[in-house]
Parts: C-alpha cells; sequence; structure tokens
C-alpha cells in the first residue's frame, strides 16, 4: 500500500506513567504513543483515573513515575516530566493547549473575549494591537461568535459559548497538541453537537492531535480515531474506536457500551 | 532631641531595610520582601515610604515631602513634621534642596540630580495583581518574564476606550526585565523614571521594597501600532503660565468655575519667585 | 486484493455469566481486482461479523485478513485508519454522521480527507446525489432528517465518492426503488470495471447474479457444535 507509513514519527509517548494518592491509586503503568493528526479518547466512568492521567500528562500534576515524551519541533524526543518549569510553560502556551470542562477555569471571566483570544498571541510577544484584533476577530468566526461580541465579558455568554470562546483562545496559536477534559460536559444536547462538529471541523482542518478525556461515548465515537477504556486507574481496553465500541473485548467495556441509553 | 533612636526605627530594622534596598538595587525592579514594622500611622498613609526614608536618612540629609505634588497636604505636613521630631533632620520644600524627598503620586517637575534619593510610598506593588488574583501565580509569572498579561490590560483598555486608557501606575519593563508598578504617578511622570537619581519604592501593608538604581533604562509598556504618550491635561498653570507641567484641576466656586494649577507646588512657586504670571496669577 | 486465512470469531458476554458464542472458524476467501463476490448464508451464520472483521471494526480472535498488503488482525489503529482512508471503503446499511453537516459535505468527505481539491470533491459529490435522485434542494441539510431510503442513498453515495481498490457493501439494494437500484448496480459494475475488489452482502438475488463473479456461503466457517 502507498504513503501509509508517512507520519511515522511520534507526536506523543507516554511510558508507564503511574500516579498514587498515598495508598489509593491515580492511574498505574499506562503507555501509549500517539502519532501527528491522531484523536484519542480516553473514556471510563468517574474516578477510573481517566482525568487523573490527563492531568500528569499536561503536567499538571506530577506522576510518581513514568514518561511523558513530546517530540519538539526539532522532532526530538524530550521528556516534558524532566523540563524544566519555563520550558514547560512555554511548551503550554505554544504547543499544548488545554481545554478545561468548566469555560470559567480556562478562560479570564473578567477580560473581553477579544482579549481571552488575543492573551496567546501576547504570551508569545505579538505587540500590534491592530494585528491581535485581527486574529481575535478570525478565530471568534471560526468557533461561530459573532464579531459584535469581540468587547463583551465572557460572563455575558451562553455556557456553550463559553466553551467554543475557550477553544478560540487555545487554537489560536496553532498548538500541535490538545487535551481536553470533558469539552462537552454539562452542555445541552442540542449545544454539544454544535461544539463536536466544531471540534471535529477544527481537528480535521488544523491536522490536530488531542487526547480527549470522557465519559460520553457518543464524544468519542464522533472525534476520536482511538480509544482507552479505564478503570480502577487501569487501562482495560484499547483500540480503534469504532472496534472497542462496537466489539468490545473486556467485561467492563461491555458493561459501559450497553449501559448507553439508545435514542 | 527625643527618647526615640534616630529616625524612629531601631538600628536592626534598618539593617533589614537596607538589605532589601541593596538587593532592589541590584535587581532592578524585583520585588524584595521586607518584614515592615508596624508604624505611628495607619496603612495608606506612606507606611512604606516612611520606613525607606528612615532606613537611609542621616543626620545631614535634607527632607523633602510631597503628596500628589505639593508640599503642604497634610498627609506632607505629617511625615515632614515627623522626621523633624525623630530624626533632627533639615527639611525644606526647595526639590533641588533636598537629598532625600518622599513622594506620592508624583516626580517633581525640577529635574532630579545624582545624590538625590526619592523615596515613593507604594500602595500596591504588583502591576499584575488586578488580572491575576494569586500571588503564587504573579511571583512565577516575574520569575519566568510572563509578561503576556500586562499587555492584555492594555488592549482591554484599547478596545474599551480606543485608547490606552490607564493614565496612572502606567506599567514599565525595567531593565528589560521586571515589569514594575511605578506607584500612582501620572504616566506623565513616566519617562522621569529614567533618572540620575536613586528611587526606592516601598509597600508597608504588602511588605515589598523596590528600586530602580540611577540611568536605569525604564521603557512604559505599549503596542506598536498605540505608542505610548506622556499625556498631561491641555492647557497651562493659572498661577504661573507654566504649560509643560503637569496640571490638577482646581474647582473655584460653587456655580463650577475651574482652573488648571501645578501639581508641583514648589515649581510653582520658584516660577512666580521668578516673576512668571499665568492667567489668575498674582505677580509677586 | 482482500484474502482471508484460517480466521476465527467468537463473542464472549462477560456480563451474561461469561456466555461464549463461536461465530466462524477457519474462515477463508480471496477477493481479486475486478471481482465481486457475494457472502451467503442464512440469517445469523455471520455474514455481517466477516464483513465487519475484513473493516476492522470486529476483532479476530486468530487468522489473518490481509487487505491491499495491511493485516488488520494485527495492524496498528493508525494503519487501519490509513487503510480506510486510502483503500477500504465500507457501505453500512446506517449513514451514522455528525448533526450539522450538508449532506453534500458527507458525500464528499472521504475525498477531501485524501486532501482532493475542495472544488473536484464537491463536483464528485453533486454527480453522486444527482445519479441517486436526492432532490438538490436537500444538498446543503443534513441528511439526520431524511428518510430511511434517502439516508441509503447518500450512505451509497459517500461510499462511491472515492474509487476504493477493495469495497465492502452491506445490503447496498436494500430498501430502494427499481430506479435507483439499478443505479447502485451501475455503479457496483463500474467499481469492478476500474478493477477494485467488492466483497457483499446482497439478499436481492436477482442484483445478486448481476453483479456478483461468485458466492461463499459462510455457513462453510459456523463452528461446529463440539
Amino acid at each position: 500500500m502507498k504513503d501509509m507509513t508517512q507520519d511515522t514519527d511520534v507526536l506523543l509517548s507516554v511510558r508507564g506513567l503511574s500516579k498514587f494518592y498515598g495508598a489509593r491509586i491515580g492511574c498505574t503503568e499506562v503507555s501509549f504513543d500517539l502519532f501527528p493528526g491522531e484523536v484519542m479518547g480516553i473514556v471510563g466512568e468517574s474516578g477510573s483515573g481517566k482525568s487523573t492521567l490527563l492531568n500528569c500528562m499536561a503536567g499538571h500534576l506530577a506522576p510518581d513515575c513514568g514518561e511523558v515524551l513530546f517530540a519538539g519541533r526539532d522532532g526530538d524526543l524530550q521528556d516534558t516530566l524532566k523540563m524544566s518549569e519555563p520550558e514547560r510553560r512555554m511548551l503550554g502556551r505554544t504547543d499544548w493547549a488545554f481545554v478545561h470542562q468548566h469555560a470559567r477555569d480556562g478562560l479570564r471571566m473578567n477580560v473581553s473575549a477579544g482579549g481571552n483570544v488575543g492573551e496567546r498571541l501576547m504570551a508569545v510577544g505579538a505587540r500590534h494591537y491592530g494585528a491581535i484584533r485581527e486574529g481575535a476577530v478570525d478565530w471568534l468566526g471560526r468557533v461561530e461568535i459573532a464579531e459584535d461580541r469581540i468587547d463583551d465579558r465572557p460572563t455575558a455568554f451562553s455556557g456553550g459559548m463559553q466553551q467554543r470562546l475557550q477553544i478560540a483562545r487555545n487554537l489560536i496559536t496553532g498548538p500541535r497538541l490538545v487535551f481536553m477534559d470533558e469539552p462537552t460536559g454539562g452542555l445541552d444536547v442540542s449545544v454539544q453537537a454544535r461544539l463536536l462538529d466544531l471540534l471535529r471541523g477544527l481537528v480535521r482542518e488544523m491536522g490536530l492531535s488531542a487526547v480527549i478525556v470522557t465519559h460520553d461515548l457518543a464524544v468519542v465515537r464522533l472525534l476520536a480515531d482511538r480509544l482507552m477504556v479505564m478503570k480502577d486507574g487501569l487501562v482495560v481496553e484499547s483500540g480503534l474506536t469504532d472496534q472497542v465500541l462496537d466489539d468490545p473485548q473486556h467485561g467492563y467495556t461491555q458493561l459501559l457500551v450497553s449501559s448507553v441509553l439508545q435514542v | 532631641m527625643t527618647d526615640y533612636n534616630f529616625a524612629y526605627l531601631d538600628e536592626q530594622t534598618k539593617r533589614m531595610i537596607r538589605r532589601a534596598i541593596l538587593k532592589g538595587l541590584a535587581v532592578p525592579g524585583y520585588q524584595v520582601p521586607f518584614a515592615s514594622r508596624e508604624m505611628p500611622m495607619p496603612y495608606g498613609w506612606g507606611t512604606g515610604g516612611v520606613q525607606l526614608s528612615a532606613a537611609v536618612m542621616t543626620p545631614d540629609d535634607t527632607f523633602k515631602v510631597i503628596d500628589q505634588g505639593s508640599d503642604d497636604t497634610t498627609n506632607a505636613v505629617s511625615i515632614r513634621r515627623f522626621f523633624e521630631r525623630t530624626a533632627g533632620v533639615a527639611v525644606t520644600e526647595e526639590t533641588q534642596e533636598a537629598t532625600v524627598i518622599q513622594t506620592r503620586h508624583r516626580i517633581p517637575e525640577t529635574p532630579l540630580e545624582a545624590g538625590q534619593i526619592l523615596v515613593y510610598q507604594v500602595p500596591i506593588p504588583e502591576p499584575l495583581r488586578f488580572l491575576e488574583p494569586s500571588e503564587v501565580e504573579t511571583r512565577k509569572m516575574h520569575s519566568l518574564e510572563e509578561y503576556g498579561l500586562m499587555h492584555v490590560k492594555l488592549y482591554e483598555d484599547i478596545s474599551q476606550h480606543g485608547a490606552i486608557a490607564t493614565a496612572y501606575a502606567y506599567p514599565v519593563m525595567v531593565r528589560d526585565r521586571y515589569v514594575m508598578d511605578p506607584s500612582p504617578i501620572p504616566k506623565f511622570d513616566n519617562p522621569k523614571l529614567h533618572s540620575p537619581a536613586i528611587q526606592l519604592f516601598g509597600a508597608g501593608r504588602e511588605q515589598r521594597i523596590y528600586a530602580v538604581p540611577p540611568f536605569t533604562k525604564v521603557v512604559s509598556l505599549d503596542f506598536e501600532d498605540y505608542p505610548f504618550e506622556a499625556s498631561k491635561a491641555e492647557g497651562a498653570c493659572a498661577l504661573c503660565g507654566a504649560d509643560n507641567s503637569y496640571l490638577d484641576e482646581v474647582i473655584m466656586d460653587d456655580a463650577g468655575h475651574r482652573m488648571f494649577v501645578c501639581s508641583d507646588s514648589d515649581f510653582c512657586t520658584t516660577r512666580r519667585a521668578r516673576g512668571h504670571v499665568g492667567t489668575e496669577g498674582v505677580p509677586s | 486484493m482482500i484474502e482471508l486465512r484460517d480466521v476465527s470469531k467468537q463473542f464472549v458476554l462477560h456480563n451474561q455469566g461469561s456466555a461464549v458464542i463461536p461465530v466462524l472458524q477457519g474462515a477463508a476467501l480471496q477477493v481479486s481486482h475486478g471481482e465481486c463476490v457475494a457472502l451467503t448464508g442464512n440469517s445469523g451464520a455471520g455474514k455481517s461479523t466477516l464483513m465487519r472483521m475484513v473493516y476492522g471494526n470486529y476483532l479476530a480472535d486468530a487468522g489473518a485478513i490481509v487487505v491491499d498488503g495491511v493485516d488488520l488482525v494485527t495492524a496498528a489503529p493508525r494503519d487501519i485508519l490509513a487503510l480506510r482512508r486510502q483503500s477500504l471503503g465500507y457501505v453500512s446499511q446506517f449513514l451514522r454522521v455528525v448533526p450539522r453537516v450538508p449532506t453534500l459535505e458527507v458525500v464528499a468527505e472521504p475525498l477531501l480527507m485524501l486532501r482532493v481539491e475542495r472544488a473536484a470533491a464537491m463536483a464528485r459529490a453533486e454527480q453522486l446525489l444527482g445519479l441517486l435522485n436526492i432532490p438538490e434542494r436537500l444538498w446543503s441539510l443534513s441528511p439526520t432528517t431524511f428518510s430511511g431510503g434517502e439516508q441509503q442513498r447518500v450512505n451509497i453515495a459517500r461510499g462511491f465518492a472515492y474509487s476504493y481498490p477493495a469495497l465492502l457493501l452491506d445490503e447496498p439494494t436494500a430498501s430502494l426503488d427499481p430506479v435507483n437500484r439499478a443505479v447502485v448496480l451501475s455503479l457496483i459494475e463500474e467499481a469492478k470495471a476500474r478493477g477494485a475488489a467488492i466483497l457483499g452482502i446482497f439478499h436481492d438475488a436477482e442484483a445478486r447474479a448481476r453483479v456478483c463473479d461468485r458466492s461463499i456461503d459462510v455457513s462453510d466457517f459456523t463452528p461446529k457444535a463440539a
């Protein structure tokens, strides 16, 4: 087959990642590779360790052991856990992005929509107001927020708009890897659908790689190429998303899949 | 003299403050924590400035205090008398005569010279505070030079007012490294932060000291397309006619008549003594 | 192009007393370029299961399933995805789409994913939708609200938008009127003519007779009760 191996360079490689809260297990021995353009979903019920895993990968929590290797723009894999804090924070506003479940955790609620979206640009040195504003307008459009809302604060936005604003704020600097923690959680179903469609389009268009944590199987079905199922801190099953959902092998995954109400 | 130690503070405290000052001078713009003492005046009345003045003062110094540019407001008079009584130093209202000048909200119009020390009273030393409430986070931002947020504030100004509306406490970058709040001086005074004098900043309640050594590069933050402007009210002083000094607007009567006068009382007095007269002024 | 060797599959239902349901054993078949092969057998014999395994949607327990040089039993997820993008098409019985995406986009998507120029992809989508008699006024709407027959035709259009070298068809003519059925059959013939290897399930015996070169009875792979 032709050009099947074109993107063989790993973007993110997680190896043996474990985190304990005292005697309690957060997550144990998680290993996987993520390739450029791939979207991986992590599903499991509350307390399964999926959020712990995400926060360990994103550098918000310090794991007890393991490695989180990320390919820099030079292509070399570097352990982000061993990076100095300035390096890691720089990564956090350039190549990485993090979309929080609650938009207010990822937004500055007392700063206008335009300021929120422009912040990452200013953080990496943009000093031309006109250009920053132009970038903000462009991104608000891409997440379907009307240009005339640019000077409104997020407090005046609906939950769905806040979440879209958070996404614009994260993606404006063209990150290569996005971590998402329940991006559609707490939103109305109709709002969720719009957000999912938007995310899917952006992922395709920008060739984004993403790790999405959710308990909503419909979300991963639509967005994720691959799936990891977690239970009690362990990855019990992983594979191609539709394969894991349609032909689950592990008892827990079978339970999870069969528990979804049919509409 | 009185029963107080020279300049009120005990010598150990002065040493502690001087160490903080030296550190501040060594790392221009960096906020040095210090163990602020209780002073015989409430917070917000210049406790930080008073402690700095006490720590740098020698019996040979000539002391001047200004509040919003004026030597004769309650606050200025009280602090001047405080050091007259506790240190017995000479006091003056003339900028050129003074060796230590404590100030609130202004830099004197008369250019400062080498050998002078300007002590600022600072209410809130952290320029990032209004956007980032966490001290842990702001300290980290300073240490990692993450100052994008400062521009977010200026961005908000332009998007809301069409121009950078911040008129006082305008943030500056000190020697290409630390973003600093120059205390609530009008941005008209910002260019004077590049000075032959030593500038010390003291925040008593917040327990921070920072400094700008002589001739240190101090740049006011701005955007390429919205450059910094040291603005002031249009017009000239009604008393001395100066059109290049920072002006206060004074309401004259119940009918709403108003006039502009120099905020720097010493500057205005000196000019009038030299024969300059404004529209409302009386030749002296 | 498509080759199965000694493939077996069983379902283990962990939450129902670990019931083991053997479905296939020793399944083997080959489909060459330009050939259309029908899977036959009674309902429940495992036709759909086998088809899904060839697509990588179901896991095989043993054996090899090789499509265009990739063994789906051992391939990494991203290799299976690449195979699906570039070589292996699948027309299922049901359309699964994201709400809000217009029909035209749904049909053009396989081409867009391969970075085909947008105008060309759209033109191809329009051509197929026209061929399958989907009224033009529906093209800009999401197919989620369409009738079953319309959805099925959108699904077929999507499956034929790109000229996959290997194609899986699950009841492509079910619930179609005679006119559209004829269109689909000619699409299959065209695909054969350009050399596609096709594996399909056709309950419609007439259609099967028209397009299929041979049949494989899946009941031959049904595990013998021990």
